[in-house]
């Protein structure tokens, strides 16, 4: 084992300082993705700042209606909360649809936006990753890729983001807020993801001794509904092979309002704006959703086993939207 | 073919039939039930001798070559290592009939993962650290891993596993086949597969005054004990071997594995205790795997599905270390009458892991082709899967023409299609609609070989009124010593509770291992032998016992040696509800039924959990479970819990067992048979036949995962 430095901090500035003054430090919440990291030798932080005790881990009301999640609180205890459950239903299954109970119980919301790809070449030092070591390479492109991206990536890296929740905010067009030395500013979670290209070294627009400090939801669309729906290679405790997580608002057999982001197809959630250009003002049928669909899903470039999740997610879409239609 | 009749044989004294007086038969709870459940129960890593130091390995990062230069002047810079085991350094080993086991002596590299050196500290995280800084250069070869059917370097072999001929060939199949009016002609894939026991692969080592002492985590401390007297040339009497608890190892820690091996030599080395738990995304390189099977099935038959022709050819891999070829053509010798039949088998040795035995090596993988295969002439002809399993259903052994000691599959065909609720069954395909959710049944048979080794035990009637049964029996998880307890008890005529029972340790007398289905029937009959022996020295006995009480050994090597003039197997069927997901793809079971003929049940209660456990390792075959080789790196793709995907609890709805009470006076005194490994055997195939029912795909490449159906879909 790497020896490494653990500092347990009071205060979001405290948390913030003390990385700004650590090279190598890194933010330790549920530890479940980073300390199986550290354990395969991924992950070789020089310092973990412990800020799972920060006064974060609370769920409170927006006055325009919206939410605040602490980056702290437990993806058990946001799945279940009322509120999600009512206003949110997306968030609330997706999370859900996550990892195992005992991992839900631990994990935190802010560590569950900056877990790590599941690719196999990320996850073993003995070989090559672009990610893990930039300019080493991407075994993965004719590789074991069947789990891996469809869309967005690049020669450099096919990995995806396999967090279910992520999905659920971005089509929530929930936003990231963040303190760091330069102090706070949000970030909309369908961009705090990146894509590869060159560098998929960086997962996310994140900065150097940046905190996440909240998942800030809009407020619930009037007469919207929302669902998240996976598909996985076992009933559970399994990443998404495909997901989507939906918002859907028909009124009169039109389509009003819809956000549709995939999970499982690329290096960040996949908000499907071709898609919503489609579905908006078109009638709330089969044929629109698959139409929509279809439009998102031209852009997709499988890799030799991984074609699959193509009609999968097409699949998927075109299910939860009707799902959704056929509740009005 | 004609076949002798049996010739005069002992059949051993069965135990009376009927209501039991004593305990055999009865529902016991686990004698160490509560030692588990409360982690008591120490397995082989939780030993720490005093000294003691730890040992982490150094898998190769190549798959093939050998090694040019080892540096280890930076693993032993390190604060706290006390050694790094090399192959230019390690004490020698002598050679044994299981090449795996010669570690670290010579620098060549055989597949990907093969143990190059290992690393000793004073703590865990030292040594691993220390493994990480061992610097190796390699000359590479290029490299093959990957198993076609058509591969030029597949050969036939003398025998494999479990001694069957490679090939076997009665009557004319070809032109059988060609005459046939109805012809199923299909190809069944199986992936490797990994063993993956919860407790992974440990051994705590010590050497004192020359005599070595190893808690080691194996299914047969006696055959431990043996290889690693053959390897450091001691005596047997100069080894003692424990495992007292063992967590699982579905047939991989059927013989000695490099843990054990690895920890004795770096304890010789240092002069040190040393403790080594092979880390979980090692295993599948250095523990054995199932391997791949691509598999060939023609079967022939006339129109009233009576079978004239049956082919199984097997095509498989093995590393280039040993050969081990997994038999899967070897159950189609036994399940269904045909006059013409061809069982054959090839190999071709990769760059591979050597690959071993797996919970039901041959049967498991075997019968998921031909049980598909049958399920394919039954859609084909317009026959009842069931009924058409009964037509079939032979007098005497196919192969051998023996006659069977008992066979129930017929009566486990009806009995599990009634409590299943079988009928009625509409045989069309992809007509029963749930929403969005395809649903439909499988059933497919089972079977699995009796066996039965060599095993001496010890029975001891004490001044005090109490027993003591000694036998080297290992408990991997089976309940072995609640189970060896009520048949001493039932052979003796006392109350079980005054048995006590001591095993899993080399210092009794020597045992079959935990394998094949054969621990309880192999230890129970020398502890029937020696109760027996006991009781009949106390009955010639006048006046109260010696101080140091009576004791009886007895051994079975005898009565096992005898070939059986029977043909010697537990039967039975599944029965599995599925549905697929029209949309998705996601195949889910909804019900698993098996009903199994196995001899007598001698704990229902631990039975069960061996059905219902097997049943489910059989769902996770079917749906879930699933390796495959890096082409370019040699390695096993799926090499942790993640990414292996054993069945989750949501995966597992209903699963039920049941049995038959058989009679069979042909085994053992008990009448048992082995119930380790049937569960999981016909279970993929009743899984992937209830796929094809409900959707009308047939799938025919394990596992089912959702990119396997979704093409299918319209």
């Amino acid at each position: 084992m790497k020896p490494f430095g653990y500092l347990r901090v009071d205060s979001v500035d405290e948390a913030v300082r003390a990385a700004a003054g650590q090279p190598g430090a890194q933010f330790l919440g549920g530890g479940t993705n980073l300390v199986d990291l550290m354990k395969l030798g991924v992950e070789t932080p020089r310092v973990l700042i412990d800020v799972s005790r920060l006064p974060l881990d609370r769920i409170e009301e927006l006055p325009d209606g919206g939410l605040r999640i602490g980056a702290t609180v437990r993806n058990a205890d946001l799945a279940a909360s009322r509120p999600v459950r009512e206003r949110y239903p997306v968030l609330s299954q997706a999370l859900s649809a996550g990892a195992s109970g005992q991992l839900r119980n631990t994990a935190t919301t802010g560590g569950n936006l900056l877990q790590r790809t599941r690719c196999p070449y990320f996850q073993d030092t003995s070989k090559p990753c672009n990610k893990r070591e930039p300019g080493t390479g991407c075994p993965a492109r004719d590789g074991a890729h069947r789990d891996l991206a469809v869309l967005g990536h690049s020669a450099h890296c096919v990995a995806t983001q396999p967090s279910d929740m992520a999905v659920a905010l971005a089509a929530l067009d929930a936003t990231v807020r963040l303190h760091g030395p330069e102090g706070e500013r949000t970030v909309p979670a369908t961009d705090f993801h990146r894509l590869p290209g060159d560098s998929p070294e960086r997962d996310t627009v994140i900065r150097l001794g940046e905190l996440i400090t909240a998942v800030e939801l809009p407020p619930r669309r009037p007469g919207a509904h929302s669902r998240y729906r996976k598909a996985r290679d076992r009933a559970s405790f399994a990443f998404a092979l495909a997901s989507v997580g939906a918002v859907l608002a028909v009124r009169d057999g039109v389509v009003e309002h819809a956000a549709l982001a995939f999970g499982g197809l690329a290096h960040r959630p996949w908000r499907a704006r071709a898609a919503e250009e489609v579905l908006r003002g078109a009638p709330a049928t089969e044929r629109t959703f698959a139409r929509a669909a279809d439009a998102e899903l031209a852009a997709a470039e499988p890799l030799r086993d991984n074609g699959f999740k193509v009609p999968l997610a097409r699949a998927l879409a075109v299910g939860v939207l009707a799902d959704l239609a056929a509740r009005d | 073919m004609s076949h002798d009749p049996p010739p005069e044989q002992q059949t051993p004294r069965l135990m009376p039939p009927g209501p039991l007086a004593h305990p055999l038969g009865a529902p016991l709870v686990r004698r160490d039930a509560r030692d588990k459940a409360t982690g008591s129960a120490r397995y082989a890593a939780e030993h720490t001798p005093p000294g003691c130091a730890y040992a982490w390995p150094v898998p190769a990062t190549v798959a093939r070559g050998r090694i040019t230069e080892l540096d280890i002047g930076g693993a032993l810079a390190l604060p706290g290592v006390i050694a790094v085991l090399t192959h230019e350094n390690a004490p020698r080993l002598a050679s044994t009939d299981d090449p795996t086991l010669a570690l670290l002596q010579e620098d060549r590299v055989p597949h990907r993962g093969w143990y190059i050196a290992l690393a000793v500290a004073e703590t865990l995280e030292v040594a691993r650290d220390a493994a990480d800084a061992v610097h190796v250069t390699y000359a590479t070869d290029g490299h093959d891993v990957q198993l076609t059917a058509d591969h030029p370097g597949l050969y036939v072999p003398e025998r494999v596993n479990g001694d069957f001929p490679a090939v076997r060939e009665r009557g004319d199949f070809d032109a059988a086949f060609a005459a046939a009016p109805a012809t199923v002609d299909a190809t069944y894939t199986v992936p490797p597969l990994h063993n993956h026991p919860m407790e992974p692969h440990a051994a705590t080592a010590r050497w004192s005054n020359g005599h070595l002492t190893v808690h080691d985590s194996s299914q047969g401390a006696t055959k431990v004990r043996e290889d690693l007297a053959a390897l450091f040339k001691l005596g047997t009497d100069e080894i003692t071997v424990i495992s007292e608890h063992v967590g699982g190892g579905f047939g991989s820690k059927g013989t000695p594995r490099p843990q054990v091996v690895l920890a004795a030599m770096a304890a010789r080395h240092t002069g040190r205790p040393v403790k080594l738990a092979l880390p979980r995304r090692q295993l599948p390189a250095v523990v054995g795997h199932r391997a791949p099977t691509v598999q060939r099935v023609r079967i022939g038959a006339g129109r009233d599905g009576v079978i004239t022709a049956l082919a199984h050819e097997s095509v498989t891999h093995t590393s280039t270390v040993t050969e081990f070829v997994e038999q899967a053509a070897v159950p189609a010798r036994v399940m269904y009458t045909s006059p013409n039949s061809r069982t054959a088998h090839r190999v071709v040795a990769l760059d591979v892991p050597t690959p071993s035995w797996m919970r039901a090596p041959g049967e498991a993988p075997g019968m998921y082709a031909l049980e598909s295969a049958v399920d394919e002439l039954a859609a084909l002809l317009d026959i009842d899967p069931v009924e058409l399993r009964i037509r079939n259903d032979p007098a005497t052994e196919p192969d051998s023409g023996r006659p069977f000691s008992s066979r129930h599959l017929a009566d486990c065909l009806r009995e599990g299609a009634e409590r299943f609720g079988w009928q009625p069954r509409d045989p069309r395909p992809a007509v029963r609609r749930h929403g969005d959710l395809l649903l439909g049944t499988g059933v497919a048979a089972a079977t699995y070989p009796v066996y039965i080794g060599a095993t001496q035990a010890e029975a001891h009637a004490a001044a005090d009124g109490g027993y003591r049964i000694r036998v080297n029996a290992t408990d991997i998880g089976t309940g072995a010593r609640t189970v060896l307890a009520q048949i001493a008890a039932a052979a003796l005529g006392v109350p079980e509770d005054r048995v006590r029972v001591d095993i899993g340790s080399s210092d009794l007398p020597p045992a079959m291992l935990a394998g094949g289905s054969a621990g309880t029937a192999s230890w129970g009959w020398a502890v029937h032998k020696a109760c027996t022996a006991l009781l009949a020295r106390l009955r010639d006995r006048e006046g109260p016992l010696p101080a140091e009480g009576i004791t009886a050994t007895e051994d079975t090597r005898l009565e096992t040696a005898e070939r059986s003039p029977y043909s010697r197997h537990a039967f039975g069927a599944v029965f599995a509800e599925v549905q697929a997901d029209s949309r998705t793809g996601e195949i889910r079971v909804r019900r698993l039924l098996g009903q199994y003929a196995a001899g007598r049940i001698l704990n229902p209660r631990t039975a069960r959990s061996q059905f219902i456990g097997g049943l489910t390792m059989g769902l996770g075959m079917a749906l879930t479970e699933g390796s495959s080789l890096d082409p370019a790196f040699g390695d096993f793709t799926a090499c942790d819990l993640a990414s292996y995907h054993v069945p989750a609890h949501a995966d597992v709805p209903s699963v039920e067992a049941y049995w038959l009470d058989e009679e069979d006076p042909h085994l053992n005194p008990m009448g048992s048979k082995g119930i380790g490994e049937i569960g999981i055997v016909g279970t993929a195939a009743a899984i992937g036949n209830a796929v094809w029912h409900a959707t009308g795909a047939r799938l025919r490449d394990l596992p089912l995962t959702p990119d396997r159906l979704l093409p299918h879909l319209a």
